[in-house]
Formats: structure tokens, C-alpha cells, sequence
């Protein structure tokens, strides 16, 4: 029992890392049908800032929580900024062209920013500081879940339940709903598209660095590839949930991440991916649309 | 006037940079010895093919100086295989139309594997600095084969020996990357383990690389109740799972390969890498021809030399002395040559045994201790 | 004033880019030995190079646009001049002429490696006219067709392991084999439409991998298959050099076979019904076409060049271990037929050579040639996203009363 309680907090956090980055996909999608390849690089190049900012801080002699803070928003502007400029620079210019190319310049943009940050810096492993403080009342449950996984958990809720509210409530997030309903409609009822789509990206950038900074500190070390891996496996997470909705990413990460700790415990991690990936199918053949996605009924 | 002196002095550069073609060409084209090498060059494992490329580079660079080998200049032609076998392959053939007169590589077996046949059949000899898997040299059909580094059999057999010798283990779990060089090692590891009869396997497993989290695997070590931990990979994910181990309070032994004695695993992994063992090439920090090395390296390029640095450096320098000893660049004059002349390198006097292996390369167990790794005798 | 405006626009782009690349760029922590790396010139070369790039990018989108407009104006001429290039009987025969001797000339003009990078981009040719059924004509976004290259791969190395086939005896079974995991992909998908299949097909290309990566006792693992033997010629032993040429003109045969069958099958009645359903599934239903059978054999007979390639792939490396199959040799085909242009053979082809052959003779850029493999892709995208050669639509006339009235006059 106790190892089944295990398997599902350890499931938990990693649910919750896909979940967070899976967000930035769904939002993406939900608003412009498009497969943002690059997703995942924001989200390394999140992890990297916070990085460097983190270690010159460090270096200039700053310690504790202040380092912590600053290196996540740092990461987060950042993340925005990059989320903004590729979006202008690889999406835009192709919003009538035909449905495969944004996808294309995803993949383009994708491999462009690996190869950035390679040049940039380095193709091997960095060691990440671990930025979040050890708290001291999780002391007797260090064997089952450390400080960091609860602060993964927590972040992902919080962070989900604020962007549920404001995609509900506010005026931006009820231009996105709009737009992403139907676009034409949405310009000729006076929301500007353009900003709308801009305001997804950052925001869905936003999430990835704070995604990036949690994981790094969690798993202590970074380079310009581990974009790639997470950020295929949030968006599995992401269509498993039912793209374009905000629950279903984040219960499509709890769910992705359950398997394959499940599948680890009880079977062999050897074929994690293939249980990860065979549970996707077989959603996908009984609920075509994703697990709280919307089917929509083709009109002709 | 003006027009014909700038006419003039385009006619006289331009014969000028002819003259010095045709100079340099009938100086170089004829006489050098050709060495071709192939690894890693770029990508994302070019830190562990572009040591050896400075390995040679060092070695070329005082071999010529004092006047080459059989008196020709030795020249380089570096290219990179991105440790792809389908890139080795055009790698392999791209040397060979140059007409190089050996190779120093590749770096990782896959690689090394595909590009082989290509040299076997220019009967050109390939020495390598760290494609380490067993089947190279063992299964026999690589006659042109070298390395300098031993394989990962003589690896993992260390490994289990100090696992079960040394640190009295009885549960035994190994744990593996699914590449090429953790899981060959590991199945060695596997197999000596239960050959032995004195511990068991109790849990065989691979880990993805580039996973978000390892806690599950982390969790069913801890309730297979192994009390070593051996595993066969790079150090990245190493530091992952000792981490995400000490973290949950767990004081199972760490055992690793090569992949992990790197000063970088200590780093990464901070407090949690105190007390881990890996296997690394024997210790050449006394030795004078290693710390030579190191020192050349360092002023020429400003920067401690990287992963399978000494290595090159001993390929580079068994290949040239075997080419000298042979007294030319003939396949079977230079195969014997190896097996039968010792050389001074860094990793110590070696030659080559009949199957390509290095006599003389060895592994020693190291252990973190105070942040450093420190041989275990 | 328009340059005054010009002007400000690119200075306030350029302090964006330098800003934005502040940390990734200038900074350069080490954190093993603790020193911080600044390099300011980095900066400099930003600031200027996106100052100057921008001007470079607005007149670009500027002509574009212009361009549109142009067109939805019907001021132009809407098919391309390649294509009209294309279809003028007295242009592209002599340059077919001339093609084909130089494809058959090429190895003995060139070294073996020449050749040997050529073979290579003609197996890119045959899996982008492959892919190119699937994602061109049929519509069907597949991101996981790499797959079938691996199955046809592992079907030679593995039958020639164990029982010891040679390769042209393999060569169909790699064929059906990519058939049968093509139906078998084929089937869970049926009900999936756009970006859901794609992300399904890109879980079964990983499945496969890994299957072939932790199955030891069936795929030999990670350490991959080893000296698998060149494809014979009648029994005789041939050369290096010898075998590389021989392989080259393999691999150009059935790329003009490859040709041959999609062209043939482009026009034929299962072809059009493929288009049919790329251009709107339920208008396609609504016609009376077997949507199930439809999608279907575009998946198999798309496979089926993949399996086919893989058997050669194999025999050209002699050796094969699963990392060459993974995601991004997929996401490198796709990229093919879509910068080529969707549907477009000839297209595909030049794709092919394109994405091939540059990162090839980019190899002096060495480490920046993934970088402008990356900016290239993009780029394309932007300013010509219906890749290199359109697809044109074969527009039928009716002729049948201009004949008429001629026979009247006569």
C-alpha cells in the first residue's frame, strides 16, 4: 500500500511538470490550431535563463529566497519575450497560408532555438542549482516526496486555478475565449485578433518558464535538449485531455503521468513511452476528441 | 598607366598565389601521410569527439616539428559523423576518397561500426580512442580494428567483482540508459552478476534518458531491497536517480561506468555524488607524458582537455609510431607493427593484442570522496 | 519621412533582438569553475545584423503581400512560370534530356563519396514521394513515418541474421511488411481527424522505436545489427567503389519506378478520390467514396516506398541500430514534401536535394548548419509556404463544341 502511495505522489509530480507545460499547448492551439513545435524550446530557454541569472546573482554573493525569486521572473519575462517575438516572426506572417506551413515553421523555429542556445552556450549538461529551499516540516516525509515535488504540485494548481479565473473573468481572457470560438466573428465584433493571439503566447510562454525553472531545480541539470522529450510529452498530455481546454491538459498530465509511473512500478520502465503512447490510442479511438474535449459537428 | 599598373599587379598576386598552390601542392599532395579523423564533431556530442581532435592535433603538431614520420609531414582531415552510423558511413567514404592512410576513430561504436566495413575494404586500419563495445574486437570481423580504450566487458566485470568482493553485496539491481554503450554494459554487468552464483539480480531496468522525474524507479529499487545499485550510462541521469535516492533516504551502494567518472557528475549532482564508485581508465596522473599532454593542451588551447583526450592522444601516437616502425603506410606492415611494437603514450607503454585491444589499458574503481574522485585500492 | 519611419522601426527592432538575446547570448556562466563570461561583441553583432535584417524582412513581406494582391486581383497570370516551364513540351524535354544523362554520368564524373551522399538524397527522394501520398494527396498529417523506414530496415537486417535472406529477396518483403504496418496503423486512426491523428501517428513511430530499442532477444537492442551484406549482383563480388555506383543506380531505378507509380497513381481513380478527401471528408463521403478504404490504402501504399527504402537503407550503412529512427528523420521527411510542395513530385523531389544535400555542403558551418537548416525552414515558410513548386490543379476544358463548330466550318 504504502508503494502504491508512492508510485501515485511520484506520478503526481510528474503529472503535474506535463500539465504545466502542456497549458502553453492547449491555449496555442485552442486559439490558432496550431502545433507550436517551439513550446518546448521556451521552456528549456526558460530553464536557461533562470540559470544564468541565478548563478550570477549567486556569484555577486545573493543567496536564499531572493535569488529564487528573481531568476523565476527573470525566466518568465524572458520566456514571454521569446514567446512574443517567434510567434511575430514564424506564425504571423502565415496565418493564410495553408494549414501544414505554420507547422513547418514550428518545427523550423524548434530546431533554429536548440541550435541558438548550443552555439550560445554549451552542449553539455549544467548542473541547476536547486533554487527552492528544503522546508523543514516536510522533513519526516522526505522518503515518499521532497520539497521540491510539493512546490511542483502546488505551483501547478495555483497556476491553474489564476488562469482558469482570468480566462473566465477578465477582458483578455474573454477575448481569447472569443477568438478561439470563431475568429471572423470575434474581429468583426471588434476584438483584435492580433493581440489576442500575441497575449496566448505570452502567457502560455510565461507558464513554460515557470514549468522550466520547477523542473530544473528538480532535476538539477539542464542543456539545450531537454525542450524536445517534455515538450512531446506535454503535448500527448494535452490531446489526451482534449486540446484547446484547460482541465483536460491538466487532467491529461495527471493521467500521462499516473501511467507511467504505474507502468514503471508494476511492469518495467522500459516501456513507459509505449504505455504512455498505447493509452493515447485507445483514448483517441473511444473518445475521438480527447477526454474533455468538445466534438465538434461537422457542418458542411 | 594607372589602369596597366593595377593589371600589373593583379598578373603578378595572382602568379604569385599560383606559384605558391603549385608549391604547396606538390609539397603536400605527394608526400604526407594522411590521417583521417572521424568522430563527434558537432551536435550534441561533440564534447566527446572534439578532445581527441585536439589530441591530434598536438600529437601532429610536435611529430612534424621534428620532421614527421618516414620524413613526410603528417596532415589531418577532420570530419564529423555526429555519432550517426547513416552520417559515419558518408563520413567513412569522404575519408577514403581523399585518401587518407588511417583513421583515428570513430567515437562511438554504433558509428564506428557502420563506417568499419568501408575501411576494411580500402584496407585502411581504424584506431578508435573510446568506442568501447565488446563486439568490435570479439566477434572478429573488424580485423582493421584498434582502440585505446578497454572494452565494456573488462568494465562491467570490475564493477560486479568490487560489487560482490568488495562491498559484500547479495541484491544486486542494474540499471541501464537503453543506449548502446549502458545497456551492452549492463547486460555484461547482468550476466557476471549471476554467473558468479554468490548475489542475485533482483531488479534489470532501463530508465529514459531526458525523463522529467525518475521517483518511480527510484521507488522500486527501494522495494526490491538491492543493496547496489549498478548502472550503465552517462552521468547526467546518473545524478538524477543518486539524487532523487539520497533524497529519499537511501544509502544503497552506487556503482557506474566511465560514462559517470567525470568530474562534471560531481558537480551536478553536489552532496548527493559523495560515496559513489565508477570505473574509469586507470589512474595516469603520475605519469609524465600524461601531464605533458594536459600541459600542451592547456597552453594551446587554454582549457583543460576534455573526455577521451589521453586517449587520442595514445591513438594518434600508436598509429604514427606504427606506420614509422612498419616503414610504410602498407595495411598488413601497419597491423603487425601494431601488435608487435610497444609505444610510450599517456595511458602508459602499449601495444595491441591480436583481436585490437590495448594491452596495458585497464580500468581501476574510483570513489567520491570530499568532492573528488579518488582511486579505491 | 517613410525612411525616417523606416529607420526607427528597424532601431527599435534591433534594441528588442539585442535585449532578447542579453542573457542566452552575451552571458556565459561556467559553473564549474565559477566565472561569468561576458561578451559584449556578440551584442554589437545582433544589434546590427537584425538592424539590417529588418529592413530585408519588410520589403520581403511588403512584395509578398503585393504579390497577393496582385493575384487576387486576377492582374497576373495565377500559374507560376515554373510550372508553365513544366507543362511547355519544348522546354522540359531537353532539360530532361540532359538530366537524365547527367544522373547517369554522375558516378563517373564524381568520387564515391559524391555518389554515395547522392544515393542518400535519392532515398530521401523516394520516402518524400511516399510520405507524400499520405500528408500531399490524401491530407492525412503523419508525423510518425519513420516507422516504416525502421520496419523495412529491421525486416532485411533481421531476416538476413537469422535466415540469411539476401537483399533482393527481402526487397518486396520490406515492401509488404511497410503494407501491413501501414494497414495496422491505418486502422485506430480512421476515426481521427487533423492534429489528433497527427500526435497518433507520432506515439506508434516512437512505439516502434522503443520496441526495437528494450526487445533484445528480437531487434539485438540498442548495439543495433551489424554487417549486413551490400545487395549482390549475380554473384559477383564487387568493390567499395564498385558497390557505392551500383547502389547509386539501384536507387535511381526506383526512383524513377517510385516516379512511374505515383504519377500513374495521382491520376488514377483511387488518386483523385484521395484528393477528394483531403479537400473535405464529408463532401468525399457524400460522393459515394469508401472513406475507410480510402484512407487506408493511401497509409499502405505510402508505407510501402518507406519499407522499401528501409531494406536499402540498411544494405548501404551495413549497419542499423534504432537511434536512426527517430522523431526527427520524420519531422526531416515531412519537411521534404512540404517545402517541395505538397502534392508536387517534382516538388518533392527538388525538397529532397534541397534538405539533403545543403546540410552536407554545409559542413565546414559544421555547428551553425542546423542553425540555418532551422532559419531556412522558417523562412521558406514565411515567404513561400506552398513550398518551392505549387501543386497546380489540372484544369480540363471542354472542348467538345470547338470541335464541333471546326467540323461545321470544314
Amino acid at each position: 500500500m504504502e508503494y502504491f502511495l508512492e508510485l501515485l505522489l511520484g506520478g503526481l509530480t510528474r503529472g503535474s511538470i506535463y500539465a504545466l507545460i502542456a497549458l502553453g499547448y492547449t491555449m496555442v492551439y485552442g486559439i490558432i490550431e496550431l502545433i507550436n513545435f517551439a513550446h518546448g524550446e521556451i521552456y528549456m530557454i526558460g530553464a536557461f535563463t533562470a540559470l544564468i541569472v541565478a548563478s550570477v546573482l549567486t556569484m555577486s554573493g545573493m543567496t536564499g529566497l531572493s535569488v529564487l525569486i528573481l531568476a523565476s521572473v527573470v525566466a518568465v519575462l524572458y520566456a514571454a519575450a521569446y514567446g512574443f517575438t517567434v510567434e511575430k516572426i514564424a506564425y504571423k506572417p502565415l496565418r493564410q497560408a495553408p494549414r501544414l506551413s505554420p507547422l513547418i515553421s514550428a518545427i523550423g523555429m524548434s530546431i533554429f532555438l536548440q541550435n541558438y542556445v548550443l552555439i550560445a552556450q554549451t552542449s553539455d549538461f549544467l548542473p541547476f542549482p536547486n533554487l527552492i529551499p528544503d522546508l523543514p516540516f516536510m522533513e519526516p516525509y522526505a522518503h515518499i516526496m521532497g520539497s521540491t515535488e510539493l512546490v511542483i504540485v502546488l505551483t501547478t494548481t495555483v497556476v491553474t486555478v489564476i488562469l482558469t479565473l482570468f480566462i473566465k473573468f477578465t477582458r483578455i481572457g474573454k477575448a481569447m475565449r472569443a477568438t478561439a470560438q470563431d475568429r471572423g466573428m470575434a474581429m468583426l465584433a471588434g476584438v483584435n485578433v492580433n493581440r489576442v493571439i500575441s497575449n496566448t503566447f505570452i502567457i502560455g510562454s510565461a507558464l513554460a518558464a515557470i514549468g522550466g525553472v520547477l523542473i530544473a531545480s528538480h532535476i538539477g541539470r539542464i542543456n539545450f535538449y531537454i525542450g524536445f522529450l517534455a515538450g512531446i510529452k506535454a503535448f500527448t498530455a494535452a490531446v489526451l485531455g482534449g486540446i484547446g481546454s484547460i482541465p483536460g491538459a491538466v487532467l491529461g498530465g495527471l493521467i500521462l503521468g499516473w501511467t507511467e509511473s504505474f507502468a514503471t512500478g508494476y511492469v518495467s520502465s522500459d516501456y513507459e513511452d509505449v504505455f504512455a503512447f498505447c493509452l493515447l490510442v485507445l483514448i483517441l479511438i473511444f473518445r475521438p476528441a480527447g477526454l474533455l474535449g468538445r466534438s465538434t459537428i461537422q457542418k458542411v | 598607366m594607372k589602369q596597366s599598373m593595377i593589371r600589373k599587379t593583379i598578373r603578378v598576386l595572382f602568379g604569385a598565389a599560383l606559384l605558391t598552390a603549385v608549391c604547396s601542392g606538390s609539397l603536400f599532395a605527394a608526400d604526407t601521410i594522411k590521417l583521417g579523423i572521424a568522430g563527434a564533431h558537432s551536435g550534441d556530442l561533440a564534447s566527446y569527439g572534439l578532445p581527441t581532435v585536439k589530441a591530434a592535433e598536438l600529437v601532429v603538431k610536435e611529430i612534424n616539428a621534428k620532421g614527421g614520420v618516414l620524413g613526410r609531414q603528417v596532415e589531418l582531415l577532420t570530419e564529423d559523423d555526429v555519432c550517426k552510423p547513416e552520417v559515419a558511413a558518408n563520413t567513412g567514404t569522404k575519408l577514403v576518397s581523399k585518401g587518407v592512410h588511417a583513421i583515428i576513430g570513430h567515437i562511438c561504436s554504433g558509428a564506428t561500426k557502420a563506417a568499419l566495413g568501408i575501411y576494411k575494404d580500402a584496407k585502411l586500419i581504424a584506431v578508435s580512442p573510446s568506442a568501447t563495445n565488446p563486439e568490435l574486437t570479439q566477434s572478429g570481423q573488424y580485423p582493421n580494428f584498434y582502440r585505446t580504450i578497454a572494452s565494456d566487458d573488462a568494465q562491467a566485470r570490475l564493477e560486479v567483482d568490487f560489487t560482490i568482493g568488495t562491498l559484500k553485496a547479495k541484491k544486486i539491481a542494474v540499471l541501464h540508459d537503453k543506449g548502446d554503450y549502458g545497456k551492452g554494459l549492463a547486460e555484461y554487468a547482468k550476466k557476471f552478476a549471476e554467473d558468479s552464483k554468490k548475489a542475485s539480480v533482483v531488479l534489470f531496468e532501463g530508465i529514459t534518458p531526458g525523463a522529467v522525474d525518475y521517483s518511480a524507479v527510484v521507488q522500486k529499487i527501494k522495494r526490491s531491497g538491492a543493496e547496489a545499485v549498478i548502472y550503465g550510462g552517462y552521468h547526467p541521469e546518473a545524478s538524477s536517480i543518486v539524487s532523487q535516492m539520497r533524497k529519499r533516504g537511501m544509502k544503497t551502494h552506487f556503482i557506474s561506468d566511465d560514462g559517470v567518472k567525470d568530474d562534471t557528475f560531481i558537480k551536478v549532482a553536489g552532496k548527493y555524488a559523495e560515496g559513489v564508485y565508477a570505473t574509469g581508465p586507470k589512474d595516469t596522473t603520475k605519469n609524465p607524458l600524461a601531464i605533458a599532454a594536459i600541459e600542451a593542451h592547456k597552453k594551446a588551447y587554454g582549457s583543460d582537455p576534455g573526455a577521451f583526450f589521453l586517449n587520442g592522444y595514445a591513438a594518434t601516437q600508436a598509429i604514427l609510431n606504427a606506420i614509422e616502425k612498419a616503414g610504410s603506410t602498407d595495411y598488413a606492415a601497419v597491423g603487425k607493427a601494431l601488435q608487435n611494437e610497444f609505444v610510450e603514450t599517456p595511458l602508459g607503454k602499449i601495444r595491441f593484442d591480436k583481436r585490437g585491444d590495448a594491452i596495458g589499458v585497464g580500468f581501476s574503481m574510483y570513489q567520491v570522496r570530499k568532492g573528488v574522485y579518488v582511486e579505491v585500492k | 519621412m517613410k525612411i525616417l519611419a523606416e529607420f526607427r522601426k528597424s532601431l527599435i527592432i534591433s534594441l528588442w533582438f539585442m535585449l532578447l538575446t542579453f542573457p542566452i547570448l552575451v552571458i556565459r556562466v561556467n559553473t564549474i569553475e565559477k566565472i561569468v563570461e561576458w561578451r559584449w561583441r556578440n551584442m554589437a553583432f545582433i544589434g546590427i545584423g537584425s538592424f539590417l535584417f529588418s529592413f530585408v524582412w519588410r520589403f520581403m513581406l511588403e512584395r509578398r503581400e503585393r504579390g497577393r494582391k496582385l493575384a487576387e486581383a486576377g492582374a497576373v497570370e495565377t500559374r507560376p512560370f515554373s510550372q508553365r516551364l513544366l507543362e511547355d513540351a519544348r522546354v522540359y524535354r531537353p532539360v530532361l534530356a540532359a538530366l537524365a544523362l547527367f544522373a547517369v554520368a554522375f558516378p563517373f564524373l564524381f568520387s564515391s563519396y559524391q555518389t554515395n551522399i547522392m544515393t542518400t538524397a535519392l532515398m530521401y527522394v523516394m520516402l518524400g514521394l511516399g510520405l507524400n501520398i499520405v500528408v500531399g494527396l490524401a491530407g492525412l498529417l503523419d508525423l510518425g513515418y519513420v516507422a516504416f523506414y525502421a520496419v523495412g530496415a529491421y525486416s532485411y537486417a533481421l531476416l538476413n541474421v537469422h535466415f540469411g535472406l539476401g537483399f533482393w529477396a527481402v526487397l518486396p518483403v520490406g515492401a509488404l511488411l511497410g503494407v501491413l504496418f501501414g494497414i495496422l496503423l491505418g486502422f485506430p486512426v480512421l476515426r481521427l481527424r487533423g492534429d489528433y491523428l497527427a500526435i497518433v501517428t507520432l506515439g506508434f513511430g516512437e512505439i516502434i522505436r522503443l520496441i526495437l530499442e528494450n526487445w533484445n532477444e528480437f531487434s539485438f537492442g540498442p548495439s543495433g545489427v551489424a554487417n549486413i551484406p551490400r545487395p549482390g549482383l549475380f554473384g559477383i563480388s564487387l568493390s567499395l567503389s564498385e558497390a557505392t555506383i551500383y547502389l547509386y543506380f539501384l536507387m535511381l531505378a526506383l526512383c524513377l519506378f517510385t516516379v512511374f507509380v505515383v504519377n500513374r497513381l495521382q491520376d488514377s481513380r483511387i488518386g483523385r478520390a484521395w484528393i477528394a478527401l483531403r479537400e473535405d471528408e464529408v463532401a468525399c463521403q457524400a460522393m459515394g467514396i469508401d472513406k475507410t478504404k480510402t484512407k487506408l490504402t493511401a497509409f499502405a501504399l505510402g508505407a510501402t516506398w518507406a519499407g522499401m527504402v528501409g531494406v536499402i537503407f540498411a544494405a548501404k550503412t551495413t549497419f542499423i541500430n534504432p537511434a536512426s529512427f527517430t522523431f526527427l528523420e520524420s519531422a526531416m521527411i515531412l519537411s521534404i514534401v512540404v517545402l517541395g510542395g505538397m502534392g508536387s513530385i517534382v516538388g518533392v523531389i527538388l525538397g529532397a536535394f534541397i534538405l539533403i544535400l545543403t546540410p552536407e555542403y554545409l559542413r565546414a558551418f559544421s555547428n551553425y548548419r542546423m542553425l540555418l537548416f532551422g532559419t531556412t525552414m522558417v523562412l521558406m515558410m514565411v515567404f513561400r509556404p506552398q513550398g518551392i513548386v505549387t501543386n497546380v490543379r489540372r484544369i480540363y476544358r471542354f472542348r467538345g463544341r470547338e470541335k464541333n463548330s471546326e467540323t461545321a466550318k470544314a
